[in-house]
């Protein structure tokens, strides 16, 4: 059997042209990331961050991401993949690398690379690019590259289970509370966006509240109608979905507007309605079509971005660097630059919900052990792209519109003469009648503290479509960049809760054997309750939060994710040192030398700073003092807000401390193994031993033309092998 | 450059009927085809897919 490639390929030598390509490459990085350092003042471009961004993703790729591959995991092509030792067409399947790019991407990307750097843009728009783009070098695709390749190696293991097969029983128990709880916490702040995204928009509840009913009759239509032609119900939904979006122009006219302008409160109840039935439903129905629908979506929207801002060349309306990234007073959230913009922007950079895909369906799907390599790293450098987008996105608007939107209702008091008050106590200038303007000029009755970083990049987006494609469908572009991000949250949500009820039900088999089965519907049912009632409460503290729900949960969202992420790289350190290979342990552990400081410091800040808008005790305190008192604090108005912030921040500052201590829980179980591997040059792991290879695939992305040759004589010498009847 | 469009039009079609799973259908057939054996309704055969989807749920990420 021929094997395409081998590990030599690391040792060959670069040609002359390729030398001089990469050359040009770095100077265009350099000149860009120059640009940026030095630029202050008027009129940067967007595209210098494009471009930056664009370039530094080349040159990690193309070395750095290949150092890792074949030198510190060591993958061999001439090594059968669990796809192909295990084949059944169904989880384990040989799948072409592009197409397995597609879908582990679709499964990565959601709101959280949109959302994340729309926040962080009140320290300007430097940290963000920076972090972004360092970050995901060196930490974010690491982690998946890793995650991926290990798992890969043991059949597709899940992370709990490496945690608790390599590292040892008390880590895995305490990895597997933390996936819990964190996923806990990500779908309550995902489901806060939505709310404070459709909350007062009788458009967006139209549309979006169309969806159900178009996935609806798409599930039915490959059910019953044409079984299997997901191509053609997509376009057909797709249609639907445009038409949904217009339609929503017309809901004053239709008489609809007054039913159909939702409280925050009313949305919580249809989304926790919303999110238990869709996760007892049959996936057929609902999940399945909602997902062929926002894949379609996510994929069309990040790629209208990406030629959108090459077009438009907006320029940057934030400063480089605010003052409140100096003084942490910001109105979006608090705290200072370090370590707030680290886990602000979670997604983008290094996102530990990643390691859970990294560990799942992907790894079980991989032809070639060196497709690791664009899957895992190349598709996180993608997400990265998407955060750097929205980044941009959020920059190129006017700033007194950005704070107006994205500070709580307790600051801007809601109208737009308070809020152009408050924005000109922060040194900026805007009259009540601009932000009407900007309200107006997307169709909306108000967007003043809008608050989840939604509405602000679809504003963002809006603005660049408008200049990139011509005027006058401002709303249109704003309302469609809405239903986009909904539309993934929602799917999120559903499958969040799916996942979580999978691993309640798991948990609980173990005591009760009956409870796993996951046909039993008492079982079922009864799980997805209790999921649906732990982030749904959540999301209920968001949503009532006197002192603002995103200002409060969005950090605690982002340390959980980058603490999961701690666990996910503790366990890459781990593995190396197992398999002998301590001297390549800094790859993965200067990403987690830094996710720690950086977690560990905001996870101290939120729970002891003594800053009263910082520590959720230090909150605590204060407010329970001037309550005793009978005293009121700002922005609590009445004595039961003084009582609801003392609840809430008690449960965020719990939670706070769990995850850390969960995290570090998993470390200190690690730390001995790392200590035994290290003296005795590697520990036995649960990995599968080698098979060989028969299969022929392409190495890397482009296939060469050796490549491409040997892989038609496999297909030729496999189509002569069945027609001689020797078929496998 | 017509020979070109055309390859393209192949690929993205090609691409698209891998990653929503459609080829799934073909390549069942082609087995039926070698092995000699009558394939089952496309209905039933999405069905047994979908069985597998309701147990083996996928996480979205954030």
């Amino acid at each position: 059997m021929p094997t395409v490639t081998s590990p030599d390929q690391m040792r060959r030598k670069m040609t002359p042209k390729a030398m001089v390509g990469w050359g040009a490459v770095a100077v265009v990085g350099a000149v860009c990331w120059t640009v940026l350092a030095l630029a202050r003042g008027e009129n940067v471009s967007a595209l210098w961050i494009l471009f930056a961004a664009l370039s530094s993703y080349a040159i990690a790729y193309r070395f750095y991401s290949r150092f890792i591959a074949y030198k510190v995991l060591g993958v061999d092509n001439t090594r059968a993949t669990p796809a192909e030792r295990l084949q059944n067409g169904i989880d384990y399947d040989v799948t072409d690398r592009r197409v397995l790019f597609g879908h582990h991407f679709a499964a990565i990307a959601g709101a959280g690379p949109l959302v994340g750097p729309v926040l962080a843009a009140q320290m300007g728009y430097l940290p963000g690019t920076i972090w972004i783009i360092v970050g995901v070098i060196f930490a974010g695709a690491v982690q998946d590259m890793v995650v991926l390749f290990f798992s890969m190696r043991r059949n597709g293991k899940s992370l709990g289970q490496m945690v608790r097969e390599e590292i040892g029983t008390v880590g895995g128990i305490a990895a597997l509370i933390a996936v819990f709880s964190i996923m806990i916490i990500i779908l309550a702040v995902l489901a806060l966006v939505v709310v404070n995204a459709l909350a007062a928009s009788p458009w967006g509840v139209f549309s979006i509240g169309l969806t159900i009913p178009i996935a609806l009759f798409m599930g039915y239509y490959l059910r019953y109608l044409r079984p299997g032609r997901v191509m053609e119900v997509t376009a057909i939904g797709v249609v639907l979905l445009v038409l949904a979006i217009v339609g929503g122009n017309y809901v004053q006219q239709m008489g609809l507007a007054d039913a159909l302008t939702l409280s925050p409160n009313k949305l919580v109840l249809a989304l926790v309605v919303y999110g238990f039935v869709a996760s007892i439903l049959p996936v057929w129905m609902l999940l399945a079509p909602r997902d062929y629908l926002s894949t379609f979506m996510k994929v069309g929207v990040i790629v209208l971005l990406a030629v959108g801002l090459v077009i438009a060349r907006p320029v940057l309306e934030s400063q480089a660097v605010t003052s409140f990234a100096l003084k942490g007073n910001g109105p979006v959230f608090a705290g200072k630059l370090f370590p707030f913009v680290f886990i602000t922007i979670a997604c983008g950079a290094l996102s530990g919900f990643h390691a859970l895909i990294a560990s799942g369906t992907t790894p079980k799907m991989i032809s070639k052990e060196s497709h690791v390599r664009m899957i895992g790293y190349g598709g996180m450098l993608t997400e990265s792209f998407v955060a750097i987008s929205a980044l941009i996105a959020a920059s190129v608007i006017n700033q007194g519109i950005y704070f107006a939107i994205n500070s709580p209702a307790g600051s801007t008091g809601g109208t737009p003469a308070a809020a152009a008050q408050f924005i000109g106590t922060l040194g900026m200038t805007i009259t009540p009648a601009d932000l009407a303007a900007a309200a107006q000029s997307i169709h909306e009755t108000t967007l003043i503290s809008r608050t989840g970083g939604a509405p602000t990049l679809a504003f963002g987006i809006s603005l660049v479509f408008t200049k990139a494609f011509g005027g006058g469908l401002a709303a249109f572009w704003y309302h469609f960049a809405i239903m986009f991000e909904a539309l993934f949250i929602l799917t999120a949500v559903d499958a969040g809760t799916r996942v979580g009820r999978f691993m309640l039900q798991d948990t609980i088999g173990n005591v009760w054997h009956k409870y796993a089965d996951i046909s039993w519907k008492p079982a079922s049912w009864s799980a997805s309750a209790v999921v649906v009632a732990l982030w749904g409460y959540m999301l209920y503290v968001g949503v009532n939060d006197p002192i603002g729900g995103i200002y409060q949960l969005f950090p605690l969202f982002g340390i959980s994710n980058q603490l999961l992420a701690a666990i996910a790289l503790t366990l890459c350190v781990s593995l190396l040192f197992k398999h002998g290979k301590a001297r390549y342990v800094w790859v993965p552990g200067i990403a987690l030398a830094w996710d720690l400081i950086v977690t560990m410091t905001a996870s101290w800040q939120k729970v002891f700073s003594g800053d009263v808008k910082i520590g959720f005790f230090q909150q605590r305190s204060v407010f329970q003092t001037a309550l005793d008192k009978g005293l009121l604090i700002k922005p609590a108005k009445t004595m039961d807000q003084m009582q609801q912030v003392i609840t809430n921040v008690t449960v965020d500052g719990v939670l706070q401390a769990l995850f850390a201590v969960l995290t570090l829980t998993v470390i200190a179980s690690a730390i001995p193994v790392w200590i035994k591997a290290a003296k005795s040059g590697g520990l036995p792991t649960a990995e599968v031993p080698r098979q060989p290879s028969h299969l022929v695939a392409p190495a890397e992305l482009f296939a060469t033309a050796l490549e491409k040759q040997a892989v038609r004589e496999y297909e030729d010498s496999q189509r002569k092998l069945v027609a001689s009847g020797r078929s496998r | 450059m017509r020979t070109h469009a055309i390859k393209a039009v192949r690929g993205i079609r090609w691409y698209l009927k891998q990653s929503t799973g459609e080829a799934k259908w073909d390549e069942y057939l082609e087995r039926c085809r070698n092995d000699g054996v009558e394939p089952t309704s496309r209905r039933d055969f999405e069905r047994h897919r979908a069985e597998h989807n309701e147990k083996n749920p996928q996480p979205r990420c954030c």
